[in-house]
């Protein structure tokens, strides 16, 4: 009698952990100042959240309407613009507590997507991905044109303890704003989770899979697309609020086709087909864009790379890692041939470490009048200009490819061989 | 109107060099469905192997073999890479696209440095063609134009007058029939997507040294074409032709003939009162407007005619 360890009599334990992701994902947020507390950590939490937000809302275009979208920053950054501008009145007199102004970064992006959005959603797949491109170069090369909007190159700058004290709270402590960041993404994620299980989120799914039948059943995908379209762009323009008071500084960098690509990028990598997966993304894209590109001059390279390794051989993402379905078959492949497994997995590391020490060769060779040849890769000492520290990475690289193909075709042969058995 | 003309030719160089793009772009999207992100990626690889290419045997040889080493290049991509998530649909192949223009970006940054090249017109074509009322309009330009005509005339006579033309018009409307037929349908696709990039090569080629090579070039110009491509109607050859045209003499004649809203009102027989000319909007100079130009054209044609100058009707 083998019953599950947790969870209810038949409850298989996928669903258990299911439920209790909500109530985790809260005491997390609960409980990270306490685990990363100092400045950097505290700073570091409220990007993610604001991130999270912002990913998730791209998700509800993408996973969830398969609508991709490289204008996303468009909305993010003019919630962000509108947010900031009204702290800059709040400081003139306006009586709006500056912890509902992300809501005004919302409302105003809400609206410019509901002006925009009618002739953006008409179709869906690639036709839409020109049109935000182009709407997102719009903005930005307009914002740049009326620099009493945009602050032109400097940007817009606030102060957040501009409302004064509310209950004793000024915003003023990065703390104190980690709380309303912290409120603020837990509303938004359970909202835009309700909002999958609502009639319009299937129809919504239903018109991503085949917007044929959804017309066909009295729907008009168009319109369904639209309303996602507005709902997305509110979250976004949530988020770009949330940063304004997070940096306390605005720039038209926000509005760049960049950061429409980096949200979509990070989205990717976490996986589209999950609710969870851009939470994820969002936790390596502050990551990554903080401290990986501090690490390694060729981080865009590596991100890239790993980016179209991850569309063409895990396409699920990050979060698929999670799947019970990828957890069986990996358990599987275990069993059959648990020593080749482990072996090839070390051939992988092998490769990857020989060619990312070619890459930060390369990268050294590039910067070799400011930075000298010499290079410390993994403990050892590497120099840009003697071939043997690059014969001897290139080696180390094919050597991995070897292996890796070799024992892959072992574990391949193995597989075979018990199912014919 | 000596100005106007020579904008007027400045823009047609121009609006053909975009063409040159979108054609690749356009003939790639109608036949594979795949929406080539990373299409301005290789103009740029263009643009750096001609330099590269130029300075050491010369710049007729860099005409023909840039262009075709991007061309090869486009074609493993699609071999090794685009092949592989082609079962994966439309999405993942354009993002892969996009995740390559990320890693040529930055593999060309790695060569070339971070800042633009010194990649010059050719001595024998350096200098003015013509001078018209004390303006010179270069001999480059003129070349330019020549080559892309040249290129268009090429392609036409290949798609409508070849057996290979018309293996590639079937591959595009039917499929199944022409791998039914025995044709290696895989190994058409490889090659229009590489004589695609070959085609972008070739305008980095001689748009690199016209304009500026730069690790940015690609980007700005990517939305560009993407703009032209919305205009003209996907899809649509004809369409992106006239449109590129169409964007390329827009915004050199909008940088060109410089003035302010409130001379051209005023040309236009408006009279606003002298308070509104002060105003922030009245002097902004039609130059500031030439960025937003192709945009403000694309929403136009998405609200007045949503499937382009000459795209295929819809539904």
């Amino acid at each position: 009698m083998s019953r599950p360890a947790a969870g209810l009599p038949g409850e298989p334990p996928e669903r258990f952990w299911l439920r209790l992701a909500w109530p985790l994902y809260g005491v997390a947020w609960l409980l990270a100042p306490w685990l990363f507390g100092d400045g950097l950590g505290l700073s570091l939490l409220s990007q993610i959240g604001i991130a999270s937000i912002v990913c998730l809302s791209y998700n509800i275009l993408l996973g969830q309407g398969g609508m991709l979208s490289f204008g996303h920053a468009l909305f993010s950054g003019f919630g962000a613009f509108l947010a900031m501008h009204t702290l800059q009145r709040v400081a003139g007199g306006w009586p709006v507590p500056v912890s509902l102004i992300p809501l005004v970064g919302g409302l105003s992006a809400l609206l410019l997507a509901l002006l925009l959005g009618w002739v953006s959603t008409r179709r869906s797949a690639t036709p839409f991905a020109m049109i935000t491109l182009g709407l997102g170069e719009l903005a930005w090369s307009a914002a740049l044109m009326f620099p009493a909007f945009s602050g032109g190159e400097a940007g817009l700058t606030g102060d957040r303890t501009a409302g004064g004290a509310i209950g004793g709270w000024t915003l003023g402590p990065a703390l104190q704003l980690y709380w309303l960041i912290a409120v603020y993404t837990l509303v938004c994620t359970l909202l835009m989770y309700g909002f999958t299980r609502t009639p319009l989120g299937r129809l919504l799914n239903a018109a991503r899979d085949n917007a044929e039948r959804v017309a066909f059943t009295g729907h008009d995908p168009h319109m369904v697309r639209y309303l996602a379209f507005a709902i997305a762009a509110f979250f976004a323009g949530i988020s770009g609020g949330l940063a304004a008071l997070h940096f306390e500084v605005v720039t038209a960098d926000v509005l760049a086709g960049q950061r429409s690509g980096t949200y979509l990028l990070f989205t990717v990598l976490g996986g589209t087909g999950f609710f969870a997966g851009p939470i994820i993304g969002a936790i390596v894209m502050v990551l990554s864009l903080a401290l990986f590109s501090a690490l390694t001059p060729a981080w865009l390279l590596y991100l890239g790379l790993g980016f179209m390794l991850t569309v063409i051989y895990l396409p699920g993402g990050l979060a698929s890692l999670a799947t019970a379905r990828f957890r069986q078959q990996l358990a599987t492949q275990l069993r059959r041939a648990p020593a080749a497994c482990l072996a090839l997995v070390g051939a992988w590391l092998l490769m990857l470490a020989g060619l990312s020490a070619l890459v930060e060769l390369a990268y050294q060779w590039h910067l070799r009048s400011a930075m000298g040849d010499a290079l410390r890769f993994a403990g050892l000492s590497l120099n840009a200009a003697s071939p043997a520290s690059w014969s001897g990475a290139a080696m180390v690289a094919l050597a991995g490819a070897a292996l890796a193909r070799w024992l892959a075709r072992r574990i391949a042969t193995a597989a075979t061989l018990q199912e014919a058995t | 109107m000596e100005l106007f003309t020579l904008s007027l030719l400045n823009g047609i160089s121009y609006g053909l060099l975009l063409f040159m793009l979108s054609a690749g772009l356009t003939l790639i999207f109608s036949m594979m469905g795949v929406l080539n992100f990373a299409h301005t990626s290789f103009y740029m690889l263009g643009a750096y192997l001609g330099y590269s290419v130029s300075g050491w045997l010369g710049f007729l040889p860099a005409l023909v073999l840039a262009p075709l080493g991007v061309g090869l290049l486009g074609a493993a991509f699609q071999r090794t890479v685009l092949r592989r998530v082609q079962r994966q649909g439309h999405v993942a192949e354009l993002l892969v696209t996009f995740g390559l223009s990320f890693v040529v970006l930055e593999l060309v940054q790695l060569v070339w440095g971070r800042s633009a090249v010194d990649y010059r017109v050719p001595q024998l074509l350096d200098g003015p063609m013509a001078t018209v009322a004390g303006i010179a309009f270069p001999a480059y330009r003129a070349f330019m134009m020549l080559v892309s005509l040249a290129m268009l005339a090429v392609l036409a006579w290949l798609m409508t007058r070849t057996r290979t033309g018309l293996l590639i018009r079937a591959a595009l409307t039917q499929p199944h029939m022409v791998e039914a037929l025995g044709h290696d349908l895989p190994a058409i696709h490889m090659g229009v997507f590489g004589a695609g990039c070959a085609l972008a090569g070739l305008a980095g080629v001689i748009g690199g040294n016209t304009y500026v090579t730069e690790p940015g070039m690609a980007l700005s110009v990517g939305a560009l074409v993407f703009v032209v491509v919305v205009v003209g109607g996907v899809g649509s050859l004809a369409g992106a032709f006239v449109a590129s045209l169409l964007i390329g003499v827009l915004q050199t004649l909008a940088v060109g003939l410089d003035m302010s809203l409130l001379s051209m009102g005023q040309a236009l027989g408006l009279s606003p009162d002298p308070a509104a000319s002060a105003s922030r909007w009245w002097s902004l100079q039609l130059s500031q407007f030439a960025p937003v130009l192709p945009y403000l054209l694309m929403v136009l044609t998405l609200v007045l005619r949503p499937r382009g100058l000459l795209g295929p009707r819809e539904g």
